[in-house]
C-alpha cells in the first residue's frame, strides 16, 4: 500500500490548478466556456472559505434537505448473508430522494452569489434534475433541465416532479437519447447563454472545476459516516461500497477515508446485459483513456474514438465516461471497481425490499448487488458501509414492468 | 510558405478576404463528399475546412450535428476521412485543408501518430473545438514536429489578455467565433462585431477569420472589411441536407450559393 499512500497523502492538492488528477481531468471545452469556468472556479474558491456561504449551505442542508442522514444497521440482511455487519448510509432519506440534493444546493447558492438568474442542468435518472428543480424553486431561480427522451420515458415520475416545481424539462432527441446526450445539449445551452446562466452539473464529471466542486459538496456524506460509525462501533469500517455512474455519491463517501490504508473501497459500475460492446456502462471493463465532455478519463469508445452506446437498467449509471478522480484513484490502486449486471440488480432490489423494507434506487442497487456477493466472504466482526444513495420510488414502475407485473 | 499562408497572401493580393468553407467529411456519403469538395474548390473557396464526424459534437448546432450523424451512419471512419483528403490532394495541391475536429478523435489512438498520418494525407491545419491552449501542449509539440499548423478559437467571452495568449499559440490562423452559442445560421451579425474584431486586431497579427452564423454575401462582405477571412458552414451544409439523394442538385445549389458568397469577399 506504500504506493497508494504517496498519492493519497496528496489528496488535498488534487486536482491541480488546471483541474488535473494526475493525467485525468482538465478543461477540454470550447473557448466560449473557458472564461465562465475560470470565473466559476474563482468564485467557488472564495465561497468555500467564506463563513457566510458555509453557514448558508449548512442551513439548507439541514433545514431543506434533511441532513444529517442516518447510518443504518441492516441487521436482517446482514444475518441472511451471514458475513460482515452491513450498514447503509441513508442518503435515500434526503429530500427529493437521493444524495444529489447536496450538490444542487451548493451550486444553486453559488449561482445566486454570482448573480445568475437562470440555471440549467442535465439529468439521467431524474434525481439530479428533481433536486435542482426543487432548489431553484426554493431560491427563486429559473430552471431548465435537459433529459434524454429515453430517460424521460423510463423516469416519467421524475419528469412530472420537476415540472411541478416550475422547471422546464427539455427532451433530448439526439444520439441515444440518454444522459450523455442530455449533457451535450446542456453544454450547448450554456455555450449560448453563458452570460446569465449557471450550469449545475450533477456528477463528479466534466470540465474543471466541476469534478472538484461536486466532490466537495458531497464530502459531507463521508464526514458524517466517520462520526456515526465511531459512535456506533467505536471503530472505522473495513470496506466502503458505492455505485459509480459519474461517481458523485461514491467520491462523497470515499473522500473522507482515502488516507485510511486499512479501509477497502469499491465502486460498482453498471454491467448492463453483460460486458459486450454497447450492452453495458462499465468503463473499467473495456474502456480506454479519452476525452469526453470536458475531461480526460476512461471512456467506452470504439477503435476510431467514437463514443460507444451504453446500456444499463438504471438511467443514472447509463453513461460512457467515469469521473476523472475515480480514474486517478483506480490507477493508484486506491479505489477498486466491480460491476453488477441488470439481472443481479433486479435480484438485489427485491432482496432489500424483502429483508429490510427499503426500496432502493436502481443506481444504488448496483452497490447492493455487489454487497450481496461480498458480505458473505467477510467475517462477522468486519464492517461494511454501503452508500444507499437514492430511494427507488421513481423505479417501481420500471421494476414492475421488468417483473412482468401490470400496475 | 505553406498552403495556409499562401491562401491568405493570395486573397489579400486580390483585394479579398479569404473564404473558408466548412462541410463535414463523409456527408452524406464518402463518394458525394469528394464531389462536394470539388464543387467548393470550383466555386473559389480559399480554405477547405473539413469536419471530422464525431458522435458527440457538443459545440455544434443541429445542422452540423445532423451532418456528422449522416456521415457516421454512412459508415465514415477516420481512414475514410484521410482517404477523402488524399482524393482531394490527387487533383489539387494548392488549397489548404484544415480539420475541424474534437480532441478524442485525435487522442484516442495516439496523438502523435494521428497528426503524422493527417500530415501525410495532406492536411495543413487542425482546429480542435474542445482543446484550449492550456491542454494543448502535446498537440502543439506534435504539430510542430510534423509541420502541421494550429488553429485556435477566440470567443466573444474571451478577455483581451487571454486573446493574446491564445493567438500566440496559433501557427495557422485564429478563428473568432462571433457569437456565444453553437454553430448554425443566423439572420444578422453580432451587433458588437466591429468593435470586437478591432480589439482582436490589436491583440494579434496572425490571420484572423470570423465565423458562426454567416449565410449571406452582404455578411461576408461586412466581415471581410474587418478581418482576413470569413467562415461559412451551416449554410453550405444545408444544401446537402435539403437535397439528400439528389447529388446533382446538391452540387448545383452549392456552387450557386458558394460562388455568390465568395463574390462577397472582394473589398477593394
Amino acid at each position: 500500500m506504500s504506493e497508494n499512500n504517496a498519492g493519497v497523502l496528496d489528496k488535498e492538492n488534487l486536482p491541480d490548478s488546471g483541474g488535473h488528477f494526475g493525467e485525468f481531468g482538465g478543461q477540454y471545452v470550447p473557448e466560449t466556456l473557458m472564461t465562465a469556468l475560470d470565473n466559476l472556479g474563482k468564485e467557488y474558491d472564495i465561497a468555500r472559505k467564506d463563513p457566510e456561504f458555509i453557514k448558508e449551505l449548512k442551513f439548507y442542508l439541514k433545514e431543506f434537505a434533511g441532513r444529517p442522514t442516518g447510518l443504518y444497521h441492516a441487521d436482517r440482511l446482514s444475518e441472511e448473508l451471514g458475513g460482515a455487519k452491513i450498514y447503509f448510509k441513508r442518503e435515500d432519506l434526503l429530500h427529493t430522494g437521493a444524495h444529489k440534493i447536496n450538490n444542487a444546493i451548493g451550486q444553486a447558492l453559488l449561482a445566486k452569489r454570482m448573480g445568475k438568474k437562470r440555471v440549467i442542468a442535465e439529468t439521467g435518472a431524474g434525481q439530479h434534475g428533481v433536486a435542482t428543480a426543487t432548489v431553484c424553486a426554493k431560491l427563486g431561480l429559473d430552471c431548465v433541465v435537459y433529459m434524454g427522451a429515453v430517460d424521460m420515458e423510463r423516469q416519467k415520475l421524475n419528469v412530472f416532479r420537476m415540472r411541478l416545481c416550475g422547471a422546464e424539462v427539455r427532451g433530448v432527441e439526439s444520439g441515444q437519447k440518454t444522459l450523455k446526450d442530455a449533457v451535450n445539449e446542456a453544454m450547448r445551452d450554456w455555450v449560448t447563454n453563458v452570460e446569465d446562466t449557471h450550469y449545475i452539473l450533477g456528477s463528479a464529471l466534466g470540465s474543471h472545476p466541476y469534478p472538484m466542486m461536486v466532490r466537495d459538496f458531497h464530502r459531507v456524506i463521508g464526514q458524517e459516516v466517520r462520526h456515526e460509525i465511531l459512535e456506533k462501533e467505536g471503530r472505522l469500517p473495513d470496506e466502503l461500497v458505492a455505485c459509480v455512474g459519474g461517481g458523485s455519491n461514491a467520491i462523497g463517501l470515499f473522500y473522507e477515508f482515502l488516507e485510511e490504508p486499512d479501509i477497502r473501497m469499491v465502486g460498482v459500475e453498471a454491467g448492463g446485459h453483460g460486458i459486450e460492446i454497447g450492452q453495458h456502462a462499465a468503463r473499467f471493463e473495456g474502456g480506454r483513456l479519452g476525452v469526453l465532455q470536458g475531461c480526460k478519463t476512461y471512456i467506452l469508445q470504439n477503435d476510431d474514438g467514437q463514443i460507444e452506446l451504453t446500456h444499463s437498467v438504471s438511467a443514472g449509471l447509463d453513461y460512457a465516461a467515469i469521473g476523472p478522480e475515480h480514474a486517478y484513484y483506480r490507477d493508484q490502486g486506491r479505489i477498486e471497481f466491480a460491476y453488477a449486471t441488470d439481472a443481479e440488480v433486479m435480484e438485489a432490489f427485491q432482496a432489500l425490499c424483502r429483508t429490510e423494507g427499503i426500496i432502493p434506487a436502481l443506481e444504488s442497487t448496483h452497490a447492493l448487488a455487489y454487497v450481496l456477493k461480498r458480505a458473505p466472504e467477510m467475517r462477522k466482526d468486519q464492517i461494511l458501509v454501503m452508500n444507499l444513495s437514492g430511494r427507488g420510488d421513481k423505479d417501481v414502475n420500471q421494476v414492475a414492468k421488468l417483473l412482468g407485473e401490470d400496475i | 510558405m505553406n498552403r495556409i499562408e499562401n491562401a491568405f497572401a493570395k486573397a489579400k493580393s486580390e483585394g479579398r478576404g479569404a473564404f473558408v468553407s466548412y462541410v463535414c467529411a463523409g456527408d452524406p456519403d464518402q463518394e458525394t463528399s469528394l464531389d462536394v469538395c470539388r464543387a467548393l474548390i470550383r466555386s473559389g473557396v480559399d480554405i477547405l475546412e473539413l469536419g471530422v464526424p464525431f458522435s458527440d459534437p457538443l459545440a455544434d448546432g443541429l445542422t452540423n450535428q445532423l451532418a456528422a450523424q449522416r456521415a457516421l451512419e454512412a459508415g465514415t471512419t477516420q481512414e475514410d476521412v484521410f482517404d477523402l483528403v488524399r482524393g482531394i490532394r490527387k487533383e489539387n495541391d494548392e488549397v489548404p485543408i484544415v480539420f475541424y475536429t474534437y480532441y478524442n478523435l485525435m487522442f484516442s489512438n495516439g496523438l502523435e501518430e494521428y497528426i503524422k498520418q493527417a500530415n501525410a494525407a495532406g492536411v495543413d491545419g487542425l482546429l480542435v473545438l474542445d482543446l484550449p491552449p492550456e491542454e494543448a501542449e502535446d498537440h502543439m509539440d506534435a504539430c510542430e514536429k510534423y509541420g502541421m499548423k494550429t488553429v485556435f478559437l477566440l470567443a466573444p467571452t474571451t478577455p483581451p489578455e487571454r486573446a493574446k495568449y491564445i493567438a500566440s499559440h496559433a501557427t495557422g490562423f485564429v478563428y473568432y467565433v462571433s457569437r456565444t452559442g453553437v454553430t448554425g445560421v443566423r439572420s444578422d451579425l453580432a451587433a458588437d462585431l466591429q468593435e470586437k474584431v478591432a480589439l482582436l486586431r490589436t491583440a494579434t497579427d496572425k490571420p484572423l477569420v470570423v465565423g458562426f452564423g454567416v449565410s449571406k454575401p452582404e455578411q461576408v462582405e461586412q466581415i471581410c472589411r474587418l478581418a482576413d477571412g470569413v467562415v461559412v458552414g451551416s449554410a453550405i451544409v444545408n444544401t446537402i441536407k435539403d437535397n439528400l439523394g439528389d447529388k446533382n442538385t446538391t452540387l448545383e445549389k452549392m456552387e450557386t450559393l458558394v460562388s455568390g458568397l465568395v463574390g462577397g469577399t472582394k473589398v477593394s
